[in-house]
């Protein structure tokens, strides 16, 4: 299997080629990539090396779910429709942020489109600015810890329900701790016609300050902790959840992580804590989570 | 056949003749009537296997087409104004990615204050963007460049978008008797578009790459060169579709009256016939005036139109722009054109944001620039008196 | 030889193999031919595609990384469920500095 790498430049240990790969594993090669500007894109299209196995296509940071627009309906005016699936590989940056107008375009019109959002919960491509997709407590560049302010001060933007919303046949969540559900939910997305969103956790060992040797930990605690429900909507239902046999407190994921340990010494990282906790006890109810 | 259209189907029309794979458009006054009109035709199943779209901005359309053009298929859009600037970064990239996607400009002013009103502000922000750029001075101009701009815009030796601009309301909401053009006689000049590199699971091609430093500076020679291999191609297009249409709309630029002229004007779009009637009347009275149209103004036909200056005495440009701290684009490029010669050198800024430039405020400036009554540079043309405040 | 500039940037696939990535990272990954299952857990994990489940001429599968693309990253080593990888430090950087 290799229609991705070797020899891209993402850092040893990288969350979002092991989705990629996986991605592209599960359809076997047989797509159309288009792909936003961010960490995926610099790692992998350096003129003359590219480590692509599959057509792709980059065009800008905040196009793709146009550009991808774009390739389906070309596609279906050429009649080669038959050639492969159209799918989008966006950072959560280039989704929820910068890219938001493009995507919400597509989901519109309905496209015969996988969107792919590889969510490593900030930009991390320029060096960890916080993102629409940050967590709480996250300290990136854009929202550094202080005197006052704990880092990231807000929520995080629940795009799963912004694509529910638009009345998106398939959206799911995926995460790199779990390669075998990855492939299942694309496989399961290409059955499927028209718009579809699956939102891939994929740790950044940079950003997130992380071993190469914690990447799929740090994944794998995100879901144990209920701060990142492993889920699936179907038509607006939701239709599967990934079940927790014993759910850890989130302090669990954050000790690990250095864009969280100042939470375990500043004013506020108590309040910030339990704000943490709060979402992941809501969210083991809202999807019921717990075993 | 000759019917009396408005302007925005003379484009319409045309573009379907040129069959196209996908459109991909979002409404903007005074352009909407073009996509309206192709919207019409994919519901009533006239534009074939094309996919028309309505796209979530004018961003959006142009994303959509660098997608498609990417994927082999001809692309057509078409905008102004706010909408035109608003694509303007995907434009810049499609150009670098040699996308032959063809737009026509219905131009209009830029805000603010907002101008729904034409003015050629739009298009000459975009000079500088690997964009092909013509500008057509009536309706059946219009309907006729359409298929030479796709021709051109594919020719493997050009390989970049191209943009058709047409005066905003002056042309594009006038009713005009347009001499449509047959399918058979585009199809004879227009072949099925065959890229050379496209996105396919045959062929599984990167596009968009980055380019280190160590190759991007070759990039933009090769666009350079391109724009160069550009000035050649479109200049047989346009004389291929005199031969096969036996309309000749000249080529890069046109002249009147020049071999004698003591004052040559200069003009681009609607405005020409304007300043045609008025140097065609002056040149009845004795003086010795001329005009120069120009057409195409990327790739800019310099060397041409030095030729063309080399013994004139002055030179006027009129204009609907200004480039703010300078002067006016088109002047800026006719004198940079000229280095080394040594004219009088006026240019005009007028019709800004839709006034009207009538025949008399041409006509006066022409003449007070021949009898010597203007200071040398670049003026505005008819302004009312007024006093800067705060509120 | 002369650069090839192709038309608005194209490459061509995999041309990334030019770029032997092996030698950015001080350890590597060893696996225990004996405790390997050939589950192919590390295969779908790598990050660089380089550690391949592989039949041997025994008929043994195992799976062997490629030193010339692995980074050292450790993935494999952290989700291998039979514990058959370690990793070791490349002998350059057990070098005393003086």
């Amino acid at each position: 299997m290799s229609y991705f790498g070797p020899g891209h430049g993402a850092c040893p240990g990288c969350g979002l080629t092991i989705a990629t790969r996986n991605v592209l594993e599960a359809l076997e090669g047989k797509c159309f990539v288009a792909n936003s500007t961010g960490c995926l894109e610099i790692v992998s299209s350096q003129y003359g090396r590219s480590a692509w196995g599959v057509p792709y296509i980059h065009s800008l940071f905040e196009n793709t779910g146009a550009v991808a627009a774009g390739i389906d309906l070309a596609l279906k005016a050429l009649k080669r429709k038959d050639e492969g699936k159209v799918i989008v590989l966006a950072g959560d940056g280039a989704t929820a942020d910068i890219g938001i107008g493009p995507l919400s375009g597509m989901f519109d019109r309905n496209h015969d489109v996988i969107y792919i959002c590889l969510d490593n919960e900030a930009y991390q491509n320029t060096g960890n600015q916080q993102s629409g997709l940050t967590p709480p407590g996250s300290n990136t560049t854009t929202t550094p810890v202080g005197e006052l302010l704990p880092g990231k001060v807000g929520r995080k933007k629940d795009m799963v329900s912004i694509a529910v919303a638009h009345g998106v046949a398939y959206v799911a969540t995926a995460s790199v701790a779990f390669h075998a559900d990855i492939r299942r939910k694309v496989r399961k997305a290409a059955e499927i016609e028209g718009a579809k969103y699956i939102q891939i956790h994929t740790p950044c060992v940079t950003g997130w300050g992380i071993d190469g040797k914690q990447t799929i930990l740090s994944a794998r605690l995100a879901y144990e902790t209920a701060l990142y429900p492993i889920i699936e909507y179907e038509n607006g239902e939701l239709t599967r959840v990934r079940k927790i046999k014993e759910r850890k407190p989130v302090e669990e994921y954050l000790k690990i992580q250095r864009r969280f340990r100042h939470l375990f010494k500043h004013p506020r990282g108590k309040e910030i804590i339990s704000m943490l906790q709060k979402i992941a006890d809501e969210n083991a109810a809202k999807f019921n989570l717990d075993v | 056949m000759k019917k009396v259209v408005r302007g925005f189907y003379s484009i319409a029309y045309s573009v379907k003749l040129c069959r196209p794979d996908v459109i991909a458009a979002y409404p903007i006054t005074p352009q909407t009537e073009i996509v309206e009109n192709l919207a019409k035709m994919y519901a009533d199943g006239e534009l074939g296997n094309c996919e028309y779209v309505t796209a979530e901005s004018e961003f959006g359309a142009a994303s959509i087409l660098v997608g498609a053009s990417a994927t082999g298929a001809r692309t057509f859009t078409a905008t102004c104004s706010q909408g035109l600037i608003l694509m303007s970064e995907v434009l810049i990239n499609a150009a670098g990615m040699r996308l032959p996607i063809v737009l026509v400009n219905t131009n209009r002013a830029l805000s603010a204050p907002l101008s729904i009103w034409n003015d050629h502000q739009d298009s000459m922000i975009l000079r500088d963007a690997g964009l092909m750029q013509i500008y057509v001075e009536t309706n059946q101009e219009a309907h006729d460049m359409v298929p030479v701009a796709f021709k051109v815009a594919e020719n493997p030796k050009v390989m970049l978008p191209f943009m058709i601009n047409m005066d905003g309301y002056k042309l594009t909401h006038a009713y005009e008797p347009i001499d449509l053009l047959d399918q058979e006689v585009v199809d004879s000049f227009l072949p099925p578009y065959d890229p050379p590199v496209y996105m396919t699971t045959k062929n599984p091609l990167t596009f968009g790459c980055y380019a280190p430093p160590n190759y991007y500076a070759e990039f933009r020679v090769v666009l350079q060169n391109a724009m160069e291999r550009a000035e050649k191609e479109l200049e047989k297009a346009y004389k291929e579709w005199a031969e096969i249409t036996g309309r000749d709309w000249g080529g890069h630029v046109v002249t009147e009256g020049v071999e004698d002229a003591e004052l040559i004007a200069i003009a681009m779009g609607s405005l020409t016939g304007m300043v045609r009637n008025v140097v065609s009347e002056l040149r009845n009275q004795g003086k010795k005036v001329g005009l120069l149209k120009i057409r195409t103004f990327r790739p800019f036909p310099a060397k041409e139109i030095k030729e063309i200056l080399k013994d004139v005495e002055k030179i006027l440009v009129f204009e609907r722009a200004v480039s703010f701290g300078y002067e006016g684009p088109v002047g800026m490029e006719v004198k940079s054109a000229c280095f080394g010669l040594t004219p009088e050198f006026y240019s005009f800024a007028v019709g800004l944001g839709g006034r009207d430039v009538p025949g008399e405020e041409v006509m006066k400036i022409i003449n007070e620039v021949y009898d010597g009554k203007v200071k040398q540079g670049f003026h505005f043309g008819t302004v009312k008196p007024f006093e800067e405040v705060v509120v | 030889m002369v650069m090839k500039i192709t038309l608005g940037g194209v490459s061509k696939p995999h041309s990334s193999k030019t770029m032997k990535t092996g030698d950015w990272g001080t350890e590597y990954p060893v696996v225990d031919e004996e405790k390997c299952t050939a589950c192919k857990t590390c295969e779908y994990l790598c990050p660089d595609a380089c550690i391949v489940v592989v039949e041997k001429e025994d008929g043994k599968k195992v799976a062997v990384p490629d030193y010339d693309y692995c980074k050292g990253c450790g993935v494999c080593f952290s989700v291998c469920p039979a514990g058959a990888i370690k990793m070791e430090l490349k002998e350059i950087y057990k070098l005393e500095v003086c």
